[in-house]
């Protein structure tokens, strides 16, 4: 069972008061694009055995998407954060380094 | 004018809590900046409140607020101050970027009474049903739909949702309050303050 805490209402959710929105901070590209980038932004997604950025939306509460950091095998949740960001906020990112050293997902990661 | 039809035409179920089609309100849906001190001057004139904390519903001498989301609120009036309360707030908001809309029609509403509430409601929604106080407001989810759920004291829960899905509701809350499905899981609760 998968437990957020909304950002904008801040209800304790449950998974089933949540719609999945898919991958989180996806860049467009739309009509005029490149056809590499079309590609990538239709179809190109990451499938991590450990901390994932998605999408979620309280369907059945306030109505809101937001962002949520979890470990897709532990089901640990290292935080959610609004919609109106293009990326995770410092604190999460230094949340996940602090129980997973060495961590990665696309750009972001455990470096040290 | 025709006779108004609510949802579920004043039907009721004796369970080891009592679940009955509440009583008819007058709703006014209001969309709209809750931060402006427009909305929140409207609102105090129309029914005597502020504006609510998310997840809240505040009362006022004229009916209650329910906050909904980050930019719509619930306004719950007696069912013949709908249509007054309604054009005050369209008049005090005036240009102001806002919708308000009479939803009377749109939603039905159901009591629960008895000790067991807290529990009749566990069974069915996965809100953590310790955590409601009188004063709480929680949409949610009942069962397959969308719902709302309040408390108004100890022993009186609130559910509404869409007038659509009352039946299904209705006969949810009632199979869930049937005699005989006691669990006991609230018993000596004490509710958080
Ligand atoms: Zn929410």
């Amino acid at each position: 069972m998968l437990i957020l805490d909304c950002p904008y209402c801040g209800a304790t959710c449950d998974e089933t008061e949540l719609t999945a929105g898919g991958e989180a901070h996806l860049t467009r590209h739309g009509p005029g694009s490149e056809d590499v980038d079309f590609e990538t932004y239709l179809f190109m997604r990451e499938n991590p055995k450990g901390p994932h950025f998605e999408r979620w939306r309280h369907a059945a509460g306030c109505g809101k998407w937001f962002h949520a950091a979890r470990h897709t095998v532990t089901m640990q949740v290292f935080g959610t954060y609004p919609a109106q960001t293009v990326e995770p906020p410092q604190e999460i990112l230094d949340r996940i380094s602090e129980a997973h050293p060495g961590w990665s997902w696309r750009s972001y990661g455990d470096r040290t | 004018m025709s006779e108004p039809m609510t949802a579920l035409q004043g039907d009721s179920f004796a369970g080891y809590v009592t679940v009955s089609e509440d009583e008819p309100r007058g709703m006014i849906q209001l969309r709209g900046d809750l931060d402006s001190s427009s909305l929140r001057d409207a609102l105090q004139a129309a029914i005597g409140c502020g504006v609510p904390d998310p997840l809240a519903i505040a009362t006022g001498d004229r009916g209650a607020v329910a906050w909904m989301s980050p930019d719509e609120l619930l306004l719950l009036t007696s069912p013949d101050a709908a249509a007054g309360t309604l054009s005050q707030l369209s008049e005090a908001l005036g240009d102001a970027h806002h919708l308000a809309l009479d939803v009377s029609d749109m939603r039905a509403a159901i009591r629960l009474e008895g000790a067991g509430v807290r529990e009749v409601l566990a069974k069915v929604t996965p809100i953590d049903m310790a955590t409601m106080t009188p004063g709480t407001f929680r949409r949610t989810r009942l069962s397959q739909i969308p719902a709302a759920v309040w408390l108004s004291d100890e022993r009186t829960a609130h559910v509404l949702c869409f007038r659509s899905v009352g039946r299904y509701a209705f006969d949810v809350l009632a199979i869930s309050s049937r005699k005989g499905g006691e669990v006991g899981a609230f018993q000596g609760f004490r509710a958080p303050h």
